[in-house]
């Protein structure tokens, strides 16, 4: 069967379910690596992307609160927080003392006062102090969010945020596109339906988006070959996502604390069944806050070419127990990627 | 044909590579070809088994008269605030804590080279721990550690055996071979017995029927070719002597080292963690057992070193000191149910041995 797959990819052909199905299954994990480390090299070379950048979580509280997460905290709750647009920009003053920083990258809790309006000064604050770096932001969750608080259309949040300098859409939010798992786990989010239909909306106003997975929690392998097909479907149509990242669910602080954390053999495994089912992805992510950095640079022969950013301070996933380091300093990344053989190369905050 | 071509061709063949060949394939860094190759290796040799054993390591001193560049674990004087060493009480005391053990069947024993205890205090601690545990076996003490018994005893190192043997040792440490380069040596460890001391312990070893393990140590100021003689050096005396059981291989941790800190050094990545790991389960040919040594790698990299030719995660170990002492980040021990959960996750067979890879 092993066989048969390996065949389909060497004659570029692509796979169907049932084969995402039997890699889950499979053991074989450098055989399947070394799959998408053939498919990596023909779709995107040996180039490994990169970013200096900055993540901004504007606000951690939150409506949804859904289960996986341990970064929401309710409106009075310790450690509670919500900045300023004046707070915002000084983080990324700060940041910007970097001189190769390029991007931004803005999620935050669905905050439950704040409206539209709000969310919107501040793209357009940080976009006109600091002009040159591109600014990533919201989630699908978010901007759908966005529509239901202020009563305005996808399409119109999405124009407006443009306008304001937004430039891309980030990935997350995506968990499992499937209701059963999102029912169970963040109910409150957007279904999957409408995460894409926020992709799709983004895409055709020219708006590159990326797309994610957060698995390792209560979903079947079944519903990961799902989702992922549910993404190369939606490729397929618009082709309109610049970047797939996995999210292993990291289990501490978070209301599933009995899951035990999935393990490096899962994750490099998804990671590379992911690089294979997304035959039209150009490039899939190793994030290697969630990896660690010694799995994220493994990962760079499982079929990634992208390890992400600096990100100067995370906070979302360190909350949920990752030992990782909170940044990474640009000559830290460029040592891991050559160390791997390949060549290492900046974004510009584009990825 | 160039010695890429050849190296593929005899690892589909199963031959045995050269050292061109051996540097050829580090140099092209196609590290899942390598794994997979080093995988079918493993797999040649001890199937679907991945074993581990249940162990406690006992360090009966820090305090040492190397002062090796390469080690933050030592000690130069008992005065140190960190200094330690352990008197028979004290050894006994842990010892009878360990036989609490469910299952334990190996004592594994090395320490620093101690400027003022006699050889009859080693032989006297491996004593204790056959009238406490008469039924587990002693892995214990380094070629560097034999050398320095001798020497401090005015003994040959066939004597220093023979009465370590009679005393209960089962079979010598790994340890200390560092890279067999008096080159590197002088650099990085120039008090510790030469490059053919180390090999000398263990032929004679061998030839007493005490079997012994091999290491090497990497990522510091060595080059590739050193790194490659030197498993070939051990792959020579394995064709002579047979005496080797497995070979561990220990990534560099520079961390409050002399060695860190005088040449800038930075911990290798897990790439090349897995790289050496499989080019060694390649190089090796006649050796049937690689550790991957997860203290050294932490569990994650330890894990799917089993991929990369691996087929040993070694101990529960109890409490380790010597490479936490370097910024190790792995936890200092573990428990047999997670080792289960950590092979059976890759697929493979998680198999409880003894000492001498004896199935339990």
């Amino acid at each position: 069967m092993l066989e048969r797959i390996e065949r389909k990819i060497f004659g570029g052909e692509r796979l169907t379910r049932e084969d995402g199905e039997f890699l889950f299954a499979c053991n074989e994990l450098t055989r399947i690596g070394a799959l998408a480390d053939h498919v990596r090299k023909k779709i995107c070379g040996d180039e490994v992307l990169y970013n200096v950048n900055c993540h901004v979580n504007l606000t951690n509280i939150c409506a949804a609160r859904c289960k996986f997460c341990a970064f929401g905290r309710g409106g009075g709750d310790r450690g509670s927080y919500a900045m300023t647009i004046d707070e915002a920009l000084k983080l990324v003053g700060e940041a910007a003392g970097n001189p190769n920083l390029s991007g931004v990258h803005i999620v935050s809790g669905l905050h439950p006062t704040w409206t539209f309006e709000h969310y919107v000064e501040f793209v357009a604050a940080i976009h006109e102090k600091f002009p040159a770096l591109h600014v990533k932001g919201f989630t699908g969750v978010e901007i759908q969010h966005f529509a239901t608080i202020s009563g305005l259309s996808v399409e119109e949040i999405l124009r407006r945020l443009k306008a304001a300098g937004l430039q891309a859409i980030a990935g997350g939010g995506a968990e499992i596109l499937s209701d059963r798992v999102r029912n169970e786990l963040c109910p409150k989010k957007c279904t999957a339906d409408e995460w894409l239909n926020v992709a799709r909306t983004a895409h055709r106003l020219g708006i590159p988006t990326n797309a994610s997975m957060l698995y390792g929690h209560i979903e079947t392998h079944a519903e990961r070959v799902d989702h992922l097909l549910k993404l190369r479907d939606l490729q397929d149509e618009t082709g309109g996502f610049r970047t797939f990242i996995c999210f292993p669910f990291l289990p501490k602080n978070t209301a599933l604390e009995h899951i035990r954390q999935t393990s490096m053999w899962d994750d490099l495994k998804t990671l590379a069944i992911s690089r294979l089912m997304l035959d039209n992805f150009p490039n899939i992510k190793a994030y290697w806050v969630m990896l660690t950095v010694p799995v994220a640079q493994v990962a760079l022969s499982f079929g990634a070419n992208d390890i992400d950013g600096t990100i100067h301070r995370e906070n979302i996933l360190h909350e949920a127990g990752a030992t990782s380091p909170r940044s990474l300093t640009e000559d830290e990344i460029i040592r891991i990627i050559r160390e791997a053989g390949r060549i290492p190369r900046s974004t510009g905050g584009r990825s | 044909m160039n010695s890429l071509q050849s190296a593929r061709e005899k690892i589909s063949a199963g031959e045995r590579l050269t050292r061109d060949e051996l540097l050829a394939l580090y140099a092209e860094n196609d590290l899942l070809y390598l794994a997979e190759s080093a995988r079918r290796v493993k797999e040649s040799k001890t199937g679907r088994k991945v074993f581990y054993v249940v162990n406690r390591h006992v360090n009966l001193t820090n305090v040492c008269s190397a002062n090796c560049p390469l080690c933050a674990y030592q000690c130069r004087s008992g005065d140190d605030n960190r200094a330690f060493t352990l008197e028979l009480d004290d050894v006994e005391k842990i010892l009878t804590d360990a036989a609490n053990v469910n299952g334990l069947s190996e004592i594994h024993i090395v320490s620093s080279l101690h400027p003022t205890k006699n050889f009859s205090y080693y032989v006297d601690a491996v004593k204790l721990v056959k009238k406490i545990l008469p039924r587990v076996a002693v892995n214990a003490f380094t070629p560097v550690e034999i050398v320095n018994f001798a020497k401090i005893s005015g003994m040959s190192v066939a004597e220093v055996l023979g009465e370590l043997i009679a005393a209960g040792v089962t079979s010598l440490a790994g340890g200390g071979a560092e890279i067999l380069s008096d080159r590197v040596r002088q650099i990085i460890c120039p008090k510790k017995c030469t490059a053919d001391e180390w090999l000398e312990v263990m032929r004679t070893a061998h030839s007493l029927n005490l079997p012994t393990n091999a290491s090497m140590l990497y990522g510091h100021v060595e080059t590739i070719e050193e790194r490659v003689d030197h498993l070939l050096t051990l792959r020579q005396l394995q064709d002579e002597t047979g005496g080797f059981v497995a070979m561990m291989l220990f990534p560099f941790h520079p961390s409050n080292t002399q060695l860190g800190s005088r040449f800038n050094l930075r911990r290798v990545g897990s790439w090349e963690d897995l790289k050496m790991l499989a080019l060694t389960r390649l190089a090796l040919d006649n050796f049937v057992h690689v550790k991957a040594f997860w203290v050294m790698l932490t569990l994650p990299i330890a894990q799917l070193a089993l991929s990369f030719g691996a087929d040993d995660l070694d101990g529960t170990l109890g409490e380790e000191k010597i490479i936490h002492a370097a910024g190790a980040q792995s936890s200092p021990s573990i428990t047999r149910s997670q080792l289960e959960t950590l092979i059976a996750e890759t697929g493979y067979i998680p198999t409880e041995r003894d000492s001498f890879y004896r199935e339990v």
